[in-house]
């Protein structure tokens, strides 16, 4: 009955959302406040009734009721009940249906919050948004109903892949598709400014508030992610340029240049088609994003969800959404107006490089990661493009942009910048440059690393000159708004100086160590004193006991678990985090050596500094809030 | 004899210098495991990474350099385990196309600073 339901709002919120886009569309063109009002209520009828679907497939999950088949596939009796709800957004039907729930959110908001002051691009931005709404809606109601009943009924349930079984990796999903989603009402946007023939400057405005929020959740849920894949999958790393992993960075990427980008069309027109552009392209990057984790056309360490099928139609969804846009805004980027032109060294100009890196990163990433694919259709198997590629064409760019970064914000919007000041004010910067660079070398870093560590150290107290000399600023919005950029660009340069010094850190030593024997890793002593038995609700697990001696006197207990439903062994690992960084620890096999003595493998590695990472990501999304926040209170007070 | 030696010389592990220890890592960090999509052999449990592993180590305890071993591996396994692909033909696009973005962005900025 709760199945039915469900299955009842889901089809309720897909009409609700064609009544949502007719009623928006009609609003937009003349004086229909009624039609207006109409669209506006479908938005927020479509919201609730897609949220209590969800809430309704949580409670199925709590019941485990098994006749569905999503629940039986990703559940089980014996899970731990905030498992049993976080697997309703952990397969693919129910990640669509979270998916779907946000887009009809962000249309909902839309509808509330977006431009009161100018109702017809509003409305019209309601109705577009009310046809991605239709189109996803219909892609979770027919080809992927997390409602679906089974015909032969399991007693128990297949459960989710343990791995998935993780706090962060709960929260990690919904995190990064607030980012994906909040996309979309940029696109919405950017398509109702062609639409209605609106200046450049009136879309940026528009749209960078909602960049802006969705993009600092982006960069929450990547971060999430990347710890999450540091210490579960159990070889120390946190990025992997997995094709999962670069489907979340392209968007991201791209996100980062729009918010920029926005700022100057706001300012001075420049960059207008630009920044219509990057919009049309991030919410169609996000989307590609879905296609290529769900669909299993590239197989990676995380892929899922093996279903061609599906992977069809979002690429139709696809076609739609990025054909349709990119064909609207080469009809009609005439109206956007041109900027008025800008000095080789104005703001505008940094702005263009910034654009111009990111972009181009993003597109070598999209490129490597599609590329076996395009070899492989033409005959040519047998390229593959990793990690090593990755970071080898990445590095250079990513190396200019800290570069760059420091000094746009004291450069003048339109007008020419480099003075014999900045001169002055920037050779201070180099000494920090120096200073960071021998920072790295005392690490044992590769020249390439050193390279970046200076850069970043260059970068970093040029974020300190920034602080420093707008200082004395006028207005709660512009506090918000340099509070913001500070936050966010020392937040890249803690990542590239955490990247670098993770770079330095010595390869793990592997022992097979029976009980009382000892091995050295990095300066530390590791014994393994006893293993035990630690089995958790549903699992059954052999836990180590090792006592560590070095800097400090620890015990650490990283864990083997054996999940018996899905039959899948996993690492617990476990780790010391100091200032210095790392002491990373796993468990692996026990092995009978020849004198019968049980020997386990034991990994052990220091990572330094690996807080550095988290700590840049924590910056950059609150960079982002920050902003959020100023312009927001910038928008209020110009209304 | 000569056979019994090689066969020790491989199945017993390879103890290489910290140097060469960590020049075999990043190495390996750049060989993809054929068996486990995606992974490289510095990463990965199966058995055919731990000989792949092995053969690396090795060839670095025998004086062999990174290029060489790389070489080696791709005519072993398929070009398909080396994860920056080698410069060839049919990879050239994937070196050229950065420079393409670059130079075509570069226009376009130049082009959007001369708008009055």
């Amino acid at each position: 009955m709760i199945a039915e339901l469900g299955r009842f709002l889901l089809a309720l919120a897909l009409a609700l959302s064609v009544l949502q886009m007719m009623g928006g569309w009609r609003a937009s063109g003349a004086t229909a406040t009624l039609a207006g009002k109409v669209s506006a209520n479908a938005a927020y009828a479509a919201l609730v009734s897609v949220v209590i679907a969800f809430a309704l497939l949580i409670v199925l999950f709590l019941q485990s009721d098994f006749s569905v088949a999503y629940v039986a596939g990703h559940s089980h009796v014996d899970k731990p009940l905030f498992y049993k709800i976080a697997a309703a957004w952990g397969g693919h039907e129910g990640s669509m249906l979270l998916w779907c729930s946000l887009l009809v959110g962000v249309g909902a908001a839309l509808a509330k919050f977006a431009l009161n002051h100018d109702v017809s691009l509003k409305f019209r931005a309601v109705s577009i948004q009310g046809g991605l709404q239709i189109l996803f809606l219909a892609f979770a109601a027919f080809t992927s109903n997390p409602f679906d009943r089974l015909v032969d009924i399991p007693v128990q349930g297949a459960d989710l892949n343990p791995i998935l079984q993780d706090p962060a990796l709960a929260i990690h999903p919904p995190t990064l598709y607030i980012g994906y989603v909040g996309l979309s009402a940029a696109f919405s946007l950017a398509v109702a400014g062609l639409i209605e023939g609106r200046g450049g400057a009136a879309i940026a405005a528009a749209l960078r508030p909602w960049a802006l929020f969705a993009w600092s959740a982006l960069t929450g849920g990547i971060a999430l992610g990347a710890w999450w894949a540091y210490y579960e999958l159990g070889w120390g790393g946190w990025w992997f340029w997995d094709p999962v992993e670069n489907a979340s960075f392209m968007p991201w990427l791209i996100a980062a240049a729009l918010i920029h980008s926005a700022i100057a069309t706001e300012k001075s027109g420049n960059f207008a088609g630009w920044t219509c552009f990057l919009a049309i392209m991030a919410f169609s990057l996000s989307t590609l994003g879905a296609f290529l984790v769900r669909s299993g056309v590239l197989t990676s360490v995380h892929a899922f969800a093996l279903d061609p099928e599906r992977g069809l139609w979002i690429l139709a969804i696809m076609t739609i959404i990025a054909g349709g846009g990119l064909a609207l805004f080469a009809l009609r980027s005439g109206k956007l107006g041109s900027g008025s032109g800008f000095s080789l060294s104005s703001r505008e100009a940094f702005i263009g490089a910034n654009n111009l890196l990111l972009v181009t990163v993003a597109g070598t990433v999209l490129f490597g990661t599609l590329y076996p694919l395009i070899s492989g259709a033409l005959g040519d198997t047998g390229i593959s493009v990793g990690a090593a590629y990755f970071n080898f064409t990445a590095a250079p760019f990513l190396a200019a942009l800290l570069i760059l970064l420091p000094l746009a914000p004291f450069l003048p919007w339109r007008k020419q910048g480099f003075n014999r000041r900045l001169a002055m004010r920037s050779a201070v910067w180099i000494l920090a440059g120096v200073l960071a660079g021998i920072w790295a070398l005392i690490l044992g870093a590769t020249p390439i690393a050193v390279g970046a560590a200076a850069f970043a150290g260059w970068t970093l107290a040029g974020i300190a000159a920034d602080v420093w000399h707008h200082r004395v600023i006028v207005g709660m919005a512009s506090r918000f708004s340099l509070a913001g950029r500070v936050l966010a660009h020392a937040g890249v340069a803690a990542i590239a100086l955490g990247a670098v010094a993770d770079s330095t850190g010595r390869p793990e030593t592997v022992r097979a160590l029976a009980v009382g024997e000892t091995l050295e890793a990095n300066g530390f002593m590791l014994t393994l004193d006893a293993v035990q038995r630690a089995d958790g609700p549903n699992y059954l697990a052999d836990e180590a006991r090792i006592g560590v001696t070095g800097r400090s006197l620890t015990e650490l207990r990283p864990q083997r678990r054996f999940y018996t439903a899905g039959e899948t062994t996993t690492r617990e690992v476990a780790i010391r985090s100091g200032v210095g960084g790392d002491l990373y620890v796993s468990l692996g096999e026990p092995r009978t050596r020849d004198d019968g003595v049980i020997a386990y493998e034991v990994r052990a590695s220091f990572n330094p500094m690996v807080w550095l990472l988290g700590l840049g990501a924590m910056l950059i999304a609150l960079g982002g809030l920050t902003a959020f926040v100023g312009n927001v209170a910038a928008a209020r007070r110009r209304q | 004899m000569f056979k019994l030696v090689l066969l020790a010389l491989v199945l017993q592990s390879v103890e290489l210098s910290p140097g060469q220890e960590i020049e075999a890592v990043r190495l390996m960090q750049e060989i993809r495991c054929v068996v486990c999509e995606g992974q490289s052999i510095a990463d990965s449990d199966a058995a055919l990474a731990q000989d792949m592993r092995l053969f690396v180590r090795t060839q670095f305890s025998l004086g062999a350099e990174a290029d060489s071993i790389r070489i080696a591996l791709a005519q072993r396994y398929g070009d398909e385990v080396l994860m920056r692909p080698r410069m060839s033909a049919h990879t050239l696009p994937l070196y050229l196309l950065p420079f393409v973005f670059l130079g075509v962005g570069a226009l376009l900025i130049r082009t959007a600073s001369r708008k009055t």
